[in-house]
């Protein structure tokens, strides 16, 4: 009876975190035994550092990077922060508008960079802003809110002709859809949203590109990054990374659809409907509907989705995405659906069914 | 869900009396601004308290960011009322706003039966249906501040702390639960005033109720200066600033021209006052009815008598014993222990 523990809780919160993929969790539990500290000189610190190399050289591998050339962090925060000031020197510095806080809070300053309706960069509004001084510009691969892509290749080819670094924050693309740091200068990736354990991320450059440190420290990761590197954390991370396959998008494309069809037969909305998208995510609109009556009738159902911006105080925030895509009033009236990696086959059904239930339930109370 | 005790042993009681519970904790203001620390968090320690009340007795709990209504319905209104010489009771308006509006809304769409909270007063079930009574605790009542609830909310409401003898009794409850919070202070003030000095609160949203003015006796002669009238309230003897001669207290705040009216202490009291906006728990009587009232928090309720201005939408209160009546200020009509009714006092 209590809603608080249903049968089995439907976990649509994947954007938020992954669960831990197996591959990730052996690897992790290995590496836990592992006495020793990667920096010393002896026998049980050489073992340290082999699975430091290790794991390195099998995540850089999987983002087309050189395993000198990858940085590892606590997370993606750490990681956006990282290339926000060490390449950011000297540099004007453009975000995207609807860039995840990771990234906007680094860069206090910087000029904001519009998107269009459908969520996607305003491409034009990207070269105008280039002319002027060497710029640092940071956009997300794809949206933590709406799975929406920016069109990177295009915004990496503008980059390049106006001799700006451009600093690509893939925590949600990454282990979704294939990316590399190709034209790119610098990748985010977080490590519990490829699947791994929480509190490991990485920062991947482009092959020789200088980086300055944000806590240099013992000097580790060739001293752009100090701290005693958590060993567990980066080979579960690296073992995620390369767990997620393929497959799994196809999959999840296809339950995704099936569940955004059922909701838009019911008078829902999808925030970025039109333009390229995770596999995983759908921002669903009911209109209005708080997101944060909707979050919390859904949690009782035993359904996990989430809205807005995470706040430590547990609040559900208002959403600077939806707002900056011009959803207006729609903005405070969506939640974000996102399927885990191993989201179980009747997960649209169930969802679509909590759904409606929340929602005949609204309309008779509004009555 | 506060974070203080109150809420904290309701939630812990209804638990263990098996009800399936739900814990909701309204975040009002920016914690951070109103105690102006630079980067410190909008939440208070208070809502931490809440979420880990809430996990320790392992009920969901949400934090619900209510920042823009309180501050239109509660701060805002706050600011006018002081604004318009009046003496506001902002937890008032909250209860009927955020709190038994809102969140009694909530409650029903999230297929919730009734929203429970810490106040300290009785809801009864009566033959007509739920009534509002004062707490066993007279120390503690809260029914004062309820009294403008709606017989629609009161029906969904339940004050599980009513009954408690006294505090000491609600902190046992706390410690045999295990709470953490049982041995924490009771809350002062006003919320969002967490410094105690509203003047200066209403300074910033209404800079002219910090604009200096005169000090007048009833016949219009100048006695002085105010250093604005949000510092003023009706009955007030302190602040006044005229020696010599008899003590003078605030018979009235006359926002329009900016002026406090002083008079001796004995020319204060009033036979009659009126309220508006009221709020019937009872169907509003035909004709005057001999009962008690209640013209601030703390104050014990007085024999009066109360007709209803059904045209004015007011009640006319003839009092027993001339009282001293701020306007803004919530004028409560018991029946013993029974709440009859509620109002805002209005200026004479």
């Amino acid at each position: 009876m209590p809603a608080e523990r249903p049968r089995s809780a439907l976990y649509l919160d994947a954007n938020a975190t992954e669960p831990l993929r197996p591959e990730a969790r052996a690897a992790a539990l290995a590496a836990m035994d592992i006495e020793g500290n990667p920096s010393s000189v002896h026998a049980a610190g050489r073992a340290a550092r082999r699975v430091l190399e290790v794991s390195r050289e099998r995540l850089a591998a999987c983002f087309g990077a050189a395993p000198a050339d990858l940085v590892f962090t606590a997370g993606g925060t750490e990681a956006n922060a990282l290339a926000v000031s060490g390449l950011g020197g000297g540099r004007r510095v453009l975000v995207g508008a609807t860039e995840h806080p990771a990234v906007l809070a680094a860069a206090p300053g910087a000029e904001i960079l519009p998107v269009l309706g459908d969520g996607t960069l305003d491409l034009a509004a990207l070269e105008q802003a280039l002319a002027g001084p060497p710029a640092l510009v940071c956009l997300m691969a794809a949206n933590n809110e709406t799975g929406v892509l920016h069109p990177l290749a295009e915004a990496a080819a503008l980059c390049r002709a106006a001799g700006a670094l451009l600093h690509v924050d893939a925590v949600q693309a990454a282990g979704r859809l294939p990316i590399a740091v190709g034209d790119a200068d610098s990748l985010a990736i977080s490590g519990h949203k490829l699947g791994g354990p929480k509190g490991a991320g990485a920062l991947l450059l482009r092959s020789g590109l200088a980086l300055r440190a944000l806590v240099a420290g013992g000097g580790q990761e060739r001293g752009r990054r100090g701290g005693t590197e958590p060993l567990p954390a980066l080979a579960g991370m690296a073992a995620a990374a390369e767990a997620a396959r393929p497959g799994e998008a196809i999959r999840l494309a296809a339950l995704r659809d099936a569940l955004e069809s059922a909701c838009l037969a019911s008078g829902a909305r999808i925030a970025g409907a039109g333009a390229p998208r995770l596999p995983n995510t759908t921002s669903l609109i009911l209109p209005g509907v708080p997101a944060e009556t909707q979050v919390i009738a859904l949690d009782l159902a035993g359904v996990r989705v989430s809205a807005g911006a995470a706040c430590s105080s547990g609040k559900v925030g208002r959403s600077h995405v939806l707002a900056a895509m011009g959803l207006g009033e729609d903005a405070a009236c969506a939640v974000r659906v996102s399927l885990p990696w191993n989201a179980p086959e009747d997960a649209a059904d169930r969802f679509v069914a909590a759904w409606s239930g929340m929602r005949a339930r609204l309309s008779r109370s509004a009555a | 869900m506060s974070g203080g005790v109150d809420s904290s042993v309701v939630a812990g009681l209804l638990k263990e009396a098996g009800h399936e519970v739900v814990g909701a904790t309204l975040q009002l203001y920016d914690h951070g601004a109103a105690v102006a620390k630079k980067g410190a968090c909008c939440a208070g320690q208070d809502i931490h308290d809440a979420r880990s009340v809430a996990d320790a007795l392992d009920i969901p709990h949400y934090v619900l960011d209510r920042e823009a209504r309180f501050r239109s319905a509660v701060i805002e209104d706050f600011a006018d009322s002081y604004a318009r010489g009046e003496t506001p009771i902002p937890c008032i308006r909250c209860n009927q706003t955020v709190k038994f509006h809102d969140l009694v809304e909530l409650a029903r769409d999230l297929g919730c039966e009734a929203l429970a909270t810490g106040h300290y007063a009785r809801r009864v079930e009566g033959a007509n249906g739920p009534e509002l009574h004062r707490a066993a605790d007279p120390a503690r009542d809260q029914s004062y501040f309820l009294a403008l609830t709606t017989p629609d909310q009161l029906g969904f409401a339940r004050f599980p702390l009513g009954d408690m003898p006294d505090k000491a009794a609600v902190r046992a409850v706390a410690d045999r639960l295990g709470l953490k919070v049982a041995q924490k202070p009771d809350s002062q003030d006003i919320c969002f005033v967490p410094s105690g000095h509203y003047a200066e609160t209403v300074a910033k949203l209404r800079p002219a109720t910090a604009e200096p003015g005169e000090i007048v006796d009833a016949e219009g002669q100048v006695l002085g200066t105010h250093r604005g009238i949000g510092r003023y309230t009706v009955g007030q003897g302190r602040g006044i600033g005229i020696g010599g001669g008899e003590r003078l207290y605030v018979a009235a705040v006359d926002a329009p021209r900016r002026r406090i009216v002083v008079a001796p202490r004995a020319a204060l009291p009033k036979d009659e006052v009126v309220a508006g906006e009221v709020n019937w728990l009872i169907p509003p009587p035909a004709g005057p009815i001999a009962v008690q009232v209640k013209l601030r928090g703390r104050e014990a309720p007085r024999a009066a008598t109360v007709a209803w201005d059904a045209e004015g939408g007011v009640m006319r209160v003839r009092l027993a014993e001339p009282n001293v009546a701020a306007p803004g200020q919530a004028c409560v009509v018991y029946d013993g222990d029974r709440v009859l009714a509620g109002g805002f006092l209005r200026a004479a």
